[in-house]
């Protein structure tokens, strides 16, 4: 049984059929390769398209706004690629096809433009506070941030690996309050998921999460948490093929209808305009 | 060993084309070569320092202390499975190996909000745990159930096929020597599908290392408490790609010796090669099985 691959390369196999092999694999790869590369390319090729990559926090303002800009850009397509802002600088760094980057903190566009990717400086256009989530039913009845640290309330919030993160450690220590999460979860949604499904009592999100998910958690908003905003900012990338319309979103983004849309949704002033 | 041997010195017809083995290589390929690059990513010089870590060994703690526990429980709820299943008759018996083998095929992810509605504080069965004095979300044992969920199938899928070669035909004689059915089971079926319930114990424990999905969802994500080898490599991507590159080499230098093991030993899922061979019951099986 184990031997079964013996006899067929040993067995009068020619030089030719032995070399075949490896031979045709290789082009297999090729062939591989060159027909994923294909499916990259087709976008260009095909009507004018510009391609968003967006931090998940902006997922339904980027929307609203890529709809609006297509109906004033006739045959235009807005690419819309939402994922947590490091998936998409390790992305974009690794050559996605992206022609504006959209992050949800200064950090990741660095590693973006260290990279030397970023076509001009980036532009800070939005801002986001962290507020307490907490399932519908209010289990642990949370009225402030103070509450947080009273023994036997289940608090999750994200990982200090992360943004969301790293403003939770900040505000925490500026109010004086000493967290002892139940989990550090590696992204917003995983934290809002907990609250949601009532396994915690609590999370620290950010305002436009809980305006986003409206009728699954309650949303707290908590002065203490204007201690560690979070910008966004936003930059055209050099691998936009068209310059103008990467441009032109971007313009979109800081106009009026944008910063309309965005505000909406929860989102602050971009800090220091 | 000795059938090894004998096998490869006969000349046989093989039956593959070449263009066969260029699509297997392509296809070998295609796993080996981003283990491959992921190598040629490791830290070299910073590797040890990464990967002893305090958070590192935490993880790598955690998760071989989690997945021996949910081994163990599958062994204890696999192995009445599998032989229900494959030396029972009764209705409904397909579609029960159906339901048991559904974690094979569900994204993980899905198992984890199962896991949620059923042990979490709001599920089906929250308010009896509480009642009980046990809370799961956000626990270790958590982790292990999580794990045992996902890792199961692979258990009863080696343990029944290797009952199912084995046949019935020791069993029935033991029978008619005046052993118990228990009897039966401890002496003669268990050493006899012995290969087929290592390897799918090691195959179990194996899938509980790398089982990521249904932790982060139902389990939640604290060192030392839930925070096993995998998540502490998806949360160090975030912020550290070195961390992740190391720890995710250690994930599989674990997996591989594993499995290696495992293979080298007994054959892949099934173990059938020893007992297939020695036991010839193609003949007395469909009678003496019942």
């Amino acid at each position: 049984m184990s031997g079964w691959t013996r006899p067929g390369m040993r067995g009068g196999r020619t030089r030719r059929g032995r070399l075949a092999a490896p031979l045709a694999a290789g082009g297999l790869i090729l062939a591989l390769g060159t027909g994923l590369s294909g499916c990259g390319n087709t976008s260009a090729s095909g009507p004018e398209t510009v391609t968003v990559f967006a931090a998940a926090s902006l997922k339904g303002s980027f929307t609203e706004l890529a709809r609006s800009f297509e109906s004033q850009h006739p045959g235009v397509k807005v690419v819309l690629s939402f994922a947590g802002s490091s998936d998409l600088a390790t992305q974009i760094i690794q050559g996605a096809p992206a022609d504006v980057f959209a992050s949800a903190d200064t950090r990741n566009m660095a590693k973006v433009a260290d990279a030397g990717l970023v076509k001009r400086s980036a532009k800070d256009f939005a801002s986001n506070t962290l507020a307490i989530a907490v399932p519908l039913s209010d289990p642990a009845s949370i009225r402030s941030f103070t509450d947080l640290d009273r023994p036997g309330v289940k608090v999750v919030v994200c990982a200090p690996q992360v943004p969301c993160g790293a403003a939770a450690s900040a505000v925490a220590q500026s109010a004086g309050v000493e967290l002892k999460p139940v989990s550090e979860e590696s992204s917003v949604t995983d934290v809002l998921g907990k609250v949601a499904s009532g396994e915690a009592d609590a999370g620290l999100v950010y305002v436009t999460d809980v305006r986003s998910a409206e009728g699954r958690v309650q949303g707290i908003p908590f002065p203490e948490a204007s201690a560690a905003p979070n910008t966004y900012p936003i930059a055209a990338l050099k691998t936009a093929g068209e310059t103008e319309l990467a441009d032109d979103f971007i313009a979109m983004v800081n106009g009026s209808e944008g910063q309309r849309i965005l505000s909406a949704a929860g989102f602050g002033p971009a800090q220091g305009d | 060993m000795q059938s090894r041997n004998r096998a490869s010195h006969s000349v046989e017809y093989s039956g593959i084309p070449s263009w066969i083995y260029a699509v297997a290589i392509a296809g070998a390929l295609l796993v080996i070569l981003p283990l491959v690059a992921m190598l040629a990513r490791v830290n070299w010089p910073q590797f040890i320092p990464l990967i002893t870590s305090e958070s590192s060994l935490a993880a790598l703690g955690l998760s071989l202390r989690t997945s021996a526990a949910s081994t163990m429980l599958c062994l204890f709820l696999g192995v009445p499975l599998a032989l229900v299943l494959a030396r029972g008759r009764f209705r409904g018996q397909q579609i029960l190996r159906a339901f048991v083998l559904l974690p094979l095929v569900l994204p993980p992810v899905v198992g984890g909000i199962a896991l949620l509605y059923t042990f979490g504080r709001q599920g089906l069965l929250g308010g009896t745990l509480e009642v009980l004095g046990l809370q799961i979300a956000f626990s270790t044992m958590a982790v292990v159930l999580a794990q045992t969920f996902v890792a199961l199938p692979f258990l009863v899928v080696s343990l029944e096929g290797a009952l199912r070669s084995a046949g019935g035909r020791f069993e029935a004689v033991a029978a008619t020597l005046g052993a118990g059915p228990t009897t039966v089971l401890r002496r003669v079926t268990l050493p006899l599908v012995l290969p087929g319930l290592v390897s799918g114990a090691v195959l179990s424990f194996a899938r509980s290392l790398g089982e990521f999905g249904a932790t982060l969802t139902f389990a939640g994500s604290l060192e030392g408490v839930t925070r096993t080898l995998p998540l502490e490599i998806y949360l160090q991507r975030e912020a550290d790609a070195d961390s992740a590159v190391a720890l995710s080499l250690v994930l599989v230098a674990v997996a591989v010796t594993v499995v290696g093991v495992s293979y080298r030993r007994h054959g892949f899922l099934g173990g059938t090669g020893n007992t297939s061979k020695e036991t010839p019951t193609s003949v007395v099986s469909s009678g003496s099985r019942r």
